[in-house]
């Protein structure tokens, strides 16, 4: 075995320089978010009970809950999925289909610039075109504002998954006799979709933490939504509330309803990863 | 062009190969002759010697062209050139087999009186010689009209062959006595007539290897 | 009429003859010429492809003769700021006159890929989807048995026939290529075009697909595309040799191998050039 030369030596040590810090790198990265979780749910644990999680709100002293937060999310995120994922994908397919044009070229501009503004202006913008009209806030408004975030970031990346599906598939079906609309839904679509809802899980788990918007349309409430005209609880605005209370009790719940929220998205997450994980 | 400079190469060895054997052919054929009217029994033995190094290059030229077929695949003129060449070669070879059996005659014709002017062998010799010769040419230069021309020229060699059968065959029965030595020269005739034939093939696969027209038994 | 002699002539050529003299042409392309852009990758092209015989198209790359072979589908459509002119008539209508129906062309000429494209759903459904979308069959058991019909004449069958529900990404390169085949013959074309079926595949599973082009052509018009002189030699009847956008000879398959008419398909087929 003979011994390495001194080039061989150095090259190694520098390989394993390399690797060391990329290595630590890592662990940098994954560790502070765990650190972030296990913290929240250091802090969180104590407020959390099956009550927390059912009752609504009461005043200092009386305990009280997020039950009326954690459904008013969901109906909110419900409305801006059923609003928002349809409309951002059509807008992708758009793109990508047809995207060779000026108008297209247009609209992917404006689309990239969307998905950059401010979550707050978006929520001041729906404001005044929704609740100034309707002349009170409602959880309909909220929906709508969650929805305009989506939409930019569901469609550009239905549009890279769509363009990512080979073009010899789009020539198979095309060449069976099916028209354009029919190769787009029944072939493209169905192969880019894991693509297609990892984008949309990306939109959801966004609009998730979203609470400026809210602010200003769905405002907030002490009670279960009855209808979508009224204005709606939220976790992320009743954290928001509680944290900048002056009441410990509250600061615990804050925390509790932290610990909630991360483990709605981190659900969310999940169960749409097993949902589209890949048959074929 | 690599595998086109070695299918180049292979197929200018095989047109060299066959056109060695040819000219064998050739040499047997006029030695033969020579031995025949010169009444040389070395010349004779000499066509006898060399007859195993036609067989030999008959051989090399079936292999060569088994070789270009199989690892060359060779198309159209090439394919038809290939094709012509590992026909003509047996040809060639039952040319130098005639030749000897001309020479094996003459052993036994010397021990017998002459025959003068041998009725018309010889003439019937050269013609076979400047034909199997001129058909050889028309081969190297691809050259189908001069095949052609060949072709003609066995009507004269089958006119000569009968004259001299039916010569023969009155000399045999006016003289019984040279029977033998008459009966001996009319197969040396028909050895020679045998070769004229041998070249009409000859041409024929010319023609078609040129022209892609196949004459044979059509003319 | 004929002497005794000439009915023994070669029975072989008869035959051929007799075939191409009765067979109806199904395609007739009349003054062809194609633009991508403003450059110009076909010439003039005029040829007649007679029904349920196989055509080679051969040339060096670049040629044209898969754009050719693309315009008889009108695949080429796809591709944008491209221009046709000159006809192609198949069952004597032009398929460029204003008003044709694309998918109905299609329907009727289906295409073979050189690289597979099986879609990423189960062998099943990548046969029943041109049934399914031309909605050709009208009952589940009919889909079934279509699907099944299609297999078999694709020489596929007894391969799959107990997992046509498992994702048709699981099969070899082989068999991925006959099940296009089948997926194209669900739908019952009249002409099948193919663009090098064979090129990405081991000598067997290429010797499988010439085997089944052998049968096909007894039903179907097959056009083949083919870099490979001998698979052209093996399995088609007429063979059509382009260069640079022209098409420079067509003629019987064992003619065109043995004594072409032009010197330029005869340095191609000697390998003196390309």
């Amino acid at each position: 075995m003979r011994t390495l030369s001194r080039t061989d030596r150095t090259r190694r040590a520098a390989s394993g320089v390399m690797t060391m810090l990329t290595a630590l790198c890592t662990f940098v990265a994954v560790g502070i978010l765990l650190i972030i979780l296990s913290y929240i749910a250091m802090r969180g644990l104590g407020a959390l009970n099956l009550r927390f999680l059912v009752d609504t709100p009461r005043p200092v002293g009386e305990g009280g809950g997020i039950g009326n937060a954690i459904v008013g999310s969901a109906v909110l995120l419900l409305l801006s999925c059923v609003v928002g994922i349809p409309l951002g994908i059509a807008t992708g397919v758009y793109l990508s289909e047809y995207g060779g044009g000026m108008f297209a070229g247009v609209v992917r501009f404006l689309v990239d610039t969307l998905t950059g503004i401010p979550s707050i202006v978006t929520g001041v913008f729906v404001y005044a075109v929704v609740v100034l009209r309707m002349k009170h806030f409602s959880a309909m408004a909220g929906g709508i504002a969650l929805a305009l975030i989506m939409i930019p970031i569901v469609a550009r990346t239905t549009e890279e998954m769509i363009r990512l599906v080979p073009h010899s598939l789009r020539e198979g079906a095309l060449a069976l006799g099916a028209p354009q609309w029919r190769v787009t839904l029944g072939v493209i679509i169905p192969a880019a979709a894991s693509g297609i809802a990892t984008g949309a899980m990306l939109a959801i788990a966004r609009v998730s933490g979203e609470t400026a918007p809210l602010l200003f349309t769905a405002f907030g409430s002490r009670f279960f939504p009855r209808n979508l005209n009224e204005p709606i609880a939220s976790l992320t605005v009743q954290i928001y509330n509680y944290a900048i209370s002056p009441y410990d009790e509250w600061h615990a719940q804050a925390w509790a309803a932290t610990l909630v929220l991360m483990t709605l998205i981190l659900s969310i997450n999940i169960l749409v990863r097993f949902l589209t994980r890949q048959k074929f | 062009m690599e595998v086109h400079r070695h299918l180049d190469e292979e197929l200018d060895g095989l047109r060299d190969s066959v056109l060695r054997l040819g000219g064998e052919a050739e040499a047997a054929l006029k030695r033969a002759m020579h031995a025949l009217t010169e009444r040389d029994s070395n010349a004779a033995r000499e066509v006898l010697e060399h007859d195993d190094a036609i067989d030999e290059l008959e051989i090399e030229v079936d292999r060569q062209c088994v070789d270009i077929f199989v690892l060359r695949q060779p198309a159209a003129r090439d394919l038809r050139f290939v094709m012509s060449v590992a026909k003509m070669a047996p040809v060639l070879e039952r040319i130098g087999d005639h030749a000897c059996n001309i020479a094996r005659a003459v052993f036994d014709l010397n021990n017998e009186p002459e025959l003068k002017n041998h009725v018309r062998l010889r003439e019937m010799g050269e013609i076979a010689s400047s034909m199997l010769e001129q058909a050889l040419d028309a081969f190297t230069k691809n050259d189908a009209g001069a095949a052609r021309d060949v072709i003609k020229r066995d009507a004269e060699i089958n006119e000569l062959y009968n004259q001299i059968f039916h010569e023969l065959i009155e000399m045999m029965t006016k003289e019984p006595a040279t029977a033998t030595r008459d009966a001996r020269l009319l197969f040396v005739a028909k050895h020679l007539e045998r070769i004229g034939d041998y070249v009409t093939d000859i041409c024929e696969l010319t023609v078609y290897m040129a022209e892609a027209a196949v004459i044979k038994h059509r003319h | 009429m004929s002497t005794p002699t000439q009915i023994i002539a070669p029975k072989f050529e008869l035959s051929r003859r007799a075939a191409l003299a009765q067979r109806e042409t199904k395609i007739a392309v009349a003054g062809l010429n194609f633009y991508y852009g403003r450059a110009q990758a076909l010439h003039e092209i005029t040829l007649s492809i007679p029904e349920r015989m196989v055509m080679a198209f051969i040339g060096p790359s670049g040629c044209g003769k898969t754009t050719f072979l693309r315009t008889l589908n009108r695949m080429n459509d796809v591709i944008p700021g491209t221009r046709v002119e000159g006809k192609v008539l198949i069952d004597n209508q032009d398929v460029y006159a204003p008003g044709a129906d694309v998918v109905e062309l299609r329907r009727k000429v289906g295409m073979v890929f050189q690289k597979s494209n099986p879609f990423p759903k189960s062998i099943f459904d990548n046969v029943a989807y041109g049934l399914r979308i031309n909605r050709l069959t009208s009952s589940k058991s009919e889909l079934a048995d279509r699907v099944e019909e299609a297999l078999t004449d694709a020489a596929l069958w007894s391969e799959v026939k107990d997992r046509l529900k498992s994702s048709a990404l699981g099969l070899s390169g082989g068999q991925q290529q006959r099940l296009c085949i089948a997926r194209a013959l669900a739908i019952r074309p009249e002409v099948i075009l193919m663009d090098e079926p064979a090129s990405a595949l081991d000598p067997m599973a290429t010797s499988k697909i010439e085997e089944l082009i052998f049968d096909l052509k007894r039903q179907y018009t097959i056009v083949i595309v083919t870099h490979n002189m001998q698979q052209a030699a093996r399995v088609s009847d007429l063979t059509a040799f382009f260069l640079l956008g022209k098409l420079i000879e067509v003629n019987a398959t064992e003619k065109m191998f043995t004594a072409p008419d032009e010197k330029l398909t005869e340095d191609y087929i000697t390998g003196r050039f390309g």
